[in-house]
């Protein structure tokens, strides 16, 4: 009995293994994360001092395409998931790399942009406006490139075979995170980009 | 279970024999072999024991208390008599800021940290938190974050701008030096251990309960603990948002609270206390959970009314989302909102109420027992309802309109956090110190620094009602004879009293340092139960071993030690002993696992939570620094994700034990 109670992997109390249950507990706090940098912009979208209104500088369809290269690789980690279920170890890592792939295509397109916005003369302290645009465009940038770090080093890492505890559960948290990061991309896009001032 | 195997002296694996030689790790991760050491700095250093842990947590604690304690003292020799010489009106708002500062976060919350962690898991029957490694990991963010705070005081001078840290206030014109530099960085740092605290508990307490114990058997402080870290997993994101806005403006000239630029002051006192109000519950609820723990055992009965303990404190953890505002009344939001956050704050006292009636009626018809730890409850019960009582007053925003930014608030939070908080923590100390260090506080010390304590306390914070009715505004650093007042309502005289108070009040708490020398030296152990205990953090030695428990109990009631030892009588219906402590214990050791795996220590927490002051001081001093340290973060986290949480026996050379390690620990 006493071998079973503390040699049993999955004997917790809710079922859910304890990486699973503080990955969902992690994203929870970051939905406030974001939801504190999205209130800070939505108050001061309109505030643009004597810099270029948002009008004037976001380009729809270029931001459209590469939201939806982001939104793509949330297919290609569900691929990448499912071939981990599968132990299918090559399969797992080519789709790691394209869902990398395309997240920093995004992350490239953002650097694009936002120099761009900087040449057309937004800087991050021409306005509020300007300050808060990219910092809020930015922490989403920095969580996307957190993303890409972590599955080109879990690739890495499990080419030397050396993944530690359970290979499809770690796949399956990376993507947890990385389509969290999609879906809060999908609600700044709207907010930001779509809805008019 | 974040139990793994360690084959490592110290650790219980009974097929060994005595005198193992000594081991040698053999494998690397990210350059770095596990630490062996388990005993002397090094097991302390890099350990991942929760107990340790809550020890180092607890001391990291005790110190920021006595130096947020001599803070508050010079706050109160400037104040003792009109025109104050002790500090210049700089050194005075920074003296107010840090004391603030320092109690808050880096005193009672870490306090509460270190409680929750050395006995959560014991409460609930576990060997370990969920993630041991992150658990180490919070513990040096805390200390670090404490150490940037505070480095401001030999660079240049430390924050001022009062705790909640107002814009423009904290704007680089109002606050030219570095201090609410070091303010933001150091506590975005003490931050993560709160975030990585709260996901650590959390997921403890939901996965890791011991067979049997629902979540309606668990022990209350185990409860007001989830409930605190709920609080901090959705307070602590909207801090740090308000903590990088401030940065990006004071470091990189956003313009977020620029109100030349046309910002909005109100958005930076939204994001605080949106952060604020329910970290007000964070720092109280901890010291509920101790008193719901201390009140049954000292008045031999159980909880009165255990369901509404727990749901009132749920309630609060709601509520208390949705009463921000009422910091904010005297500036200017509009009748409806304050209308809406005035009679939400009304609502919130029902649940508070709730509990102090169900502590009165489980003391009602008690055995009660007048030890050291139950008289600071009852002082928590009667202080906490004083301070209870004016912060209703502040409900009603008309009255709060005048009381805003008086002496009055700082009578009502000091009642609330001194007489609610601090005596609830200091209750926690004398019952759980057996525990922890197998050897009792001086209980005759103990009523002295009790008493001392009371009188101080009361001393201190009493006259500052009349200081705040009488006008007397918070933050300045004189007052002046010639607008003092006065017959009763002099507040030459209350100034005093309440600084002569503050003075009774270090005596009382030097009182409690010197018990805590003898104690230190007396060579008297403990019983194994020494209050006739109820929970199962007692149902083990004392301190515990490092495995906790010889064998997982199955726990069938609420206060399941306290049913093992007692059995109601069929004829009389009266509890009558059927086991002593030492039976039960012997009972759990005749069943004892035979293969108990522990988590490894490592390495990597320490060196993960080192990078991060490198990061605040390069983004002050010099950018290139800033990216060392971002190096050293990338290189312990490569290192932590190599290394697994479960050693194996490759991991080091001989001798290896018997069986195979299998773990879910992903610390």
């Amino acid at each position: 009995m006493a071998e079973t109670t503390t040699h049993d992997a999955h004997a917790t109390s809710t079922g859910l293994s304890n990486v699973k249950l503080g990955m969902w507990l992690f994203l929870g706090s970051e939905c406030l994360l974001f939801g504190g940098l999205i209130s800070t912009y939505m108050l001061y979208r309109g505030r643009v001092s004597d810099g270029p209104t948002p009008e004037q500088i976001y380009d729809i369809p270029f931001t459209s395409v590469s939201s939806f290269v982001l939104l793509m690789s949330s297919l290609t980690m569900v691929l990448a998931v499912s071939a981990a279920h599968k132990r299918d170890d090559r399969g797992t890592n080519l789709w790691l790399t394209v869902t990398a792939l395309l997240g920093a295509t995004f992350v490239g397109g953002q650097v694009y942009e936002f120099t761009a916005f900087y040449n057309e003369g937004l800087g991050f302290t021409t306005s509020l406006f300007g300050s808060s645009f990219y910092t809020l465009t930015g922490f989403h940038g920095v969580h996307v490139t957190v993303g890409i770090i972590m599955l080109l080093a879990f690739v890495a890492i499990n080419k030397r075979s050396r993944v530690p505890g359970s290979k499809s559960e770690t796949v399956e948290m990376i993507g947890l995170y990385w389509h969290f990061v999609d879906i809060v991309w999908i609600i700044i896009f709207t907010l930001v980009y779509l809805i008019p001032v | 279970m974040a139990i793994i195997e360690r084959p490592a002296p110290g650790i219980i694996v009974p097929a060994l024999p005595a005198g193992t030689p000594a081991i040698t790790p053999s494998r690397t991760f990210g350059a770095l072999k596990r630490p062996v050491a388990s005993t002397g700095w090094k097991s302390w250093l890099f350990t991942v024991d929760h107990k340790k842990l809550g020890l180092m947590y607890g001391a990291t604690a005790m110190f920021f208390f006595i130096v947020g304690g001599l803070e508050a003292v010079l706050i109160r020799l400037q104040l003792a008599a009109p025109e104050g010489k002790v500090l210049n009106a700089d050194l005075y708002n920074q003296m107010f800021t840090m004391h603030a500062t320092t109690m808050v976060f880096l005193f009672v919350m870490p306090m509460a940290a270190g409680f929750a962690n050395y006995f959560v898991p014991l409460q609930i029957g576990a060997r370990d938190v969920a993630f041991p490694r992150i658990n180490a990991f919070g513990f040096w963010c805390l200390l670090a974050g404490g150490i940037v705070v505070n480095l401001a005081w030999f660079l240049g001078g430390a924050a001022d701008g009062g705790w909640f840290m107002y814009a423009p206030n904290s704007g680089p014109v109002f606050s030219p030096s570095r201090g609410v530099d070091f303010w933001t960085l150091g506590l975005q740092i003490a931050g993560i251990a709160s975030l990585t605290g709260a996901i650590n508990l959390i997921v403890t307490v939901l996965n890791m309960r011991a067979p049997g114990m629902t979540l309606m058997k668990m022990p209350v402080f185990t409860w007001l603990i989830t409930v605190v870290q709920f609080l901090l997993l959705f307070a602590i994101p909207v801090i740090t948002v308000a903590l990088f806005l401030l940065t990006f403006q004071r470091s990189f000239g956003a313009q977020f609270f620029d109100v030349a630029a046309g910002a909005d002051p109100l958005l930076w006192q939204h994001l605080f206390w949106i952060f604020g109000h329910p970290e007000v519950y964070v720092l109280i609820l901890p010291s509920f959970g101790i008193v719901s723990e201390v009140l049954p055992v000292f008045s031999r009965k159980p909880l009165f009314g255990y369901p509404f303990v727990v749901f009132s404190g749920a309630a609060i953890g709601f509520v208390g989302w949705g009463v921000w505002a009422h910091h904010m009344f005297a500036s200017g939001l509009g009748p409806v909102s304050v209308a809406v956050f005035s009679v939400a704050t009304m609502a919130i006292a029902v649940p508070t109420g709730v509990k102090i009636i169900n502590w009165t009626l489980t003391m009602w018809g008690g055995k009660l027992v007048f030890s050291t730890a139950m008289k600071f409850s009852v002082g928590l019960i009667v202080l906490f309802t004083i301070g209870g009582l004016s912060g209703v007053t502040h409900s009603v925003a008309p009255s709060d309109t005048q009381q805003t930014d008086t002496y009055y608030i700082v009578a009502h939070f000091h009642y609330v956090l001194f007489g609610g908080a601090i005596f609830g923590l200091f209750s926690g100390f004398y019952y759980w110190w057996p525990k922890m260090f197998g050897k009792m506080l001086n209980e005759r010390l103990g009523s002295w620094n009790f008493w001392f304590m009371v009188i101080g306390m009361n001393m201190t914070f009493g006259p500052m009602h009349i200081l705040g009715l009488q006008g007397q505004p918070r933050r300045m650093y004189q007052w002046t004879e010639a607008r003092a007042g006065e017959g009763f309502f002099n507040i030459a005289f209350w100034n005093l009293v309440a600084s002569i108070g503050s003075l009774v009040l270090t005596f009382g708490i030097l009182l409690f340092l010197i018990n805590i020398v003898i104690t230190a030296r007396s060579k008297v152990r403990a019983p194994l139960d020494p209050w006739n205990a109820r929970s199962l953090e007692w149902m083990t030695s004392s301190p515990p071993k490092e495995h906790n428990f010889d064998s997982i109990p199955h726990v069938h009631h609420l206060d399941e030690f306290f049913h093992r030892k007692y059995e109601e009588d069929p004829v009389t219906h009266t509890m009558r002993e059927v086991a002593t402590a030492e039976q039960v214990l012997a009972e759990l050791e005749r069943n004892a696992d035979t293969n108990i795996h522990m988590p490894s220590p490592s390495y990597w927490p320490l060196v993960l939570a080192a990078g991060l002051p490198i990061v605040s001081l390069g983004i002050l001093y010099s950018i290139p620094v800033a990216i060392a340290g971002g190096l050293v973060i990338l290189y312990a986290v490569y290192g932590w994700a190599l290394e697994p949480s479960v050693a194996v026996e490759g991991d080091y050379e001989e001798p290896s034990s018997n069986g195979h390690a299998v773990g879910t620990t992903h610390g």
